[in-house]
């Protein structure tokens, strides 16, 4: 059996949920078995996870399970593969998934690949891929224990829908209460974090000062997108750290990455170059980004970024 | 304060990647190895600032061979006052995790902290695989830190937002951008890491339950599609009708 564990926030599923059902699901009809869903407190919507292949939607309500801590939540999703005999078990590659792949792989004593984009191969081993070398390369690892867990990637595949809404049942694992107290969750409301963002509008020192930033912001908005920048422009305060994006930042791999101003660093590259569509817009053709590009823009971004907001405009207008 | 810092050592950020011929391993013809930066920048430098403020000391530790001492020592450079490495080359996070579990479980450290992740396998693995095994709480992604006797406050980096939390020692912690400021080594830290002690551990034997199969370089991109400045209805119908990310 496959177990997914689907994150929730704010008593929702969040997108990454989704995504992992049906990368579970397609897993589970890889091995010939089943893909069943976990979700830990509130969620309105699990139902609907079996419409994304889950046969069964399982929840545990603890109230030591209310905030999130990585022991914890260790110990009861733990308690639920084991219950339920899951042969695989798959996470979100999320902060809270990367937090909890480790232990759940050193308290399984299972084998466990982080980040992992493509369905395993099971003719010869089970088999996954995952980008290593901050996005330079693709790795292919063999997991060789009976008992496996995964983290999928952000954005590395579409949900897919395949069936209808299942219900949900209470399932009852043994919780301890944990030895963390979270006393605060700040949250940038109104947009969409970066490492779930389908759509981002970036950009670096070719803006010339953070004044100048009202262009990127309206792009940003026409285009639904969310912000992002490069490190010097966060070094400097230009900008907030949560918006660096690259290899010491957060590495994203968005449908659509735009970067105005921005050279195209191979430490930025690195974190942004699974992107599956990128625009470049530099005044300088030498740009090292243009050769990572799938359009470029060569031309003074203070001129060309109101431009395409524009036509952006004009194209929503029509469509 | 008894302070761990793991440490990992891994290619240089600006290693052009490439592999030996069969992709089996990494083609080290060239590779510069560093210390992972978040495990040196981060970590390390915050565990420097704890002992500095409240005493006690800073151990480092690293799972690998005898060519990794160059990069240990430069962790002894930056201030650290004694250095470990268990003399083991695992092929799985478990069986590295395993390694530093098997040597921390006995010594009584305070906190144990990591990078957040290596710059080569960027996997977050390891450091909560630790904690695991020692039974520890884990606070993954902190970018600040206070300690008030041996209970910590930390905020964690988490998406689109910062969460707040307190816990008391001992725990396991991995350092992300804002822990501290890098610190570059003088020549008397330099000189002073010559002395200090680089005790060398045997390895227990575990397992590797995941193996590296190959690598592969993705796909080149085709040649980027230049559009002219003036024209950028031209870029909007792209997206939507080629690209169709719009």
């Amino acid at each position: 059996m496959v177990l997914v564990f689907a994150e929730t926030q704010k008593g929702k599923l969040k997108k990454a949920a989704f995504e992992a059902v049906t990368y579970g699901y397609r897993t589970a009809q890889a091995l010939g078995s089943e893909c069943v869903a976990l979700v830990i407190g509130a969620a309105e919507d699990a139902g609907q996870l079996g419409k994304y292949g889950a046969s069964k939607v399982y929840q545990v309500e603890d109230p030591a399970l209310e905030k999130f801590d990585s022991q914890t939540y260790t110990r009861a999703i733990a308690g639920a593969a084991k219950e339920l005999d899951a042969k695989v078990l798959v996470l979100s590659h999320s902060t809270t998934g990367k937090s909890l792949l480790g232990r759940l792989a050193a308290r399984l004593d299972a084998g466990s690949v982080p980040g992992v984009n493509a369905v395993p191969t099971t003719d010869g081993g089970f088999k996954v891929r995952k980008p290593v070398f901050s996005g330079k390369a693709i790795a292919e690892m063999e997991i060789k224990t009976d008992v496996k867990v995964l983290s999928l990637m952000g954005n590395a595949i579409q949900p897919e829908v395949v069936g209808d809404n299942v219900g949900v049942e209470a399932l009852s694992v043994p919780v301890e209460a944990g030895r963390i107290t979270v006393k605060d969750v700040e949250r940038v409301e109104g947009t969409v974090p970066l490492p779930e963002a389908e759509l981002v509008v970036s950009a670096g020192r070719g803006m010339k000062g953070p004044e100048n930033w009202g262009i990127i912001e309206e792009l940003a908005e026409v285009l639904g997108a969310t912000t992002a920048c490069s490190r010097p422009v966060a070094d400097t305060g230009w900008r907030p750290h949560h918006e660096h994006v690259g290899q010491t930042g957060i590495a994203i791999r968005p449908n659509l990455y735009i970067a105005a101003g921005i050279s195209g660093a191979i430490q930025h590259l690195a974190g942004v170059n699974n992107s599956k569509t990128i625009v470049v817009i530099n005044k300088d053709p030498d740009a090292p980004f243009f050769k990572a590009a799938d359009y470029g823009v060569v031309g003074d971004l203070f001129e060309v970024v109101p431009r395409l907001t524009e036509a952006l405009k004009k194209f929503k207008a029509e469509n | 304060m008894k302070l761990l810092v793991c440490v990992s050592k891994t290619p240089d950020t600006t290693t052009k990647i490439k592999f030996t011929s069969d992709n089996s391993e990494l083609d080290t013809n060239g590779v510069q190895y560093i210390m992972n930066p978040y495990d040196e920048w981060y970590a390390l430098v915050r565990a420097l600032e704890l002992k500095e403020a409240q005493g006690g000391s800073v151990t480092i530790l690293n799972v690998g061979p005898a060519e990794n001492d160059t990069v240990i020592r430069k962790g002894l450079a930056i201030g650290a006052d004694e250095a470990v490495r268990i003399n083991a080359d695992p092929q799985s996070s478990l069986n590295v995790a395993k390694q530093i579990a098997e040597y921390a479980k006995g010594e009584g450290f305070d906190i144990v902290f990591f990078g957040k992740e290596t710059i080569d396998y960027n996997g977050s693995e390891v450091s909560a695989m630790v904690a695991e095994l020692l039974d520890m709480p884990f606070i993954s992604y902190a970018s600040h830190m206070e300690m008030d006797g041996n209970n910590a406050t930390i905020k964690r980096d988490i998406e689109g937002g910062v969460e707040t939390l307190s816990v008391d020692t001992p725990f396991v912690i991995s350092a992300a951008k804002g822990l501290a400021e890098q610190r570059i080594p003088n020549m008397r830290g330099i000189m002073m890491a010559k002395r200090k002690p680089l005790k060398v551990v045997p390895a227990a034997t575990f397992d590797d339950p995941v193996a590296t199969v190959s690598y592969e370089l993705p796909p080149e991109k085709g040649q980027v599609k230049l559009i002219d400045p003036e024209n950028m209805d031209e870029l909007v119908r792209l997206l939507h009708e080629e690209a169709k990310v719009i």
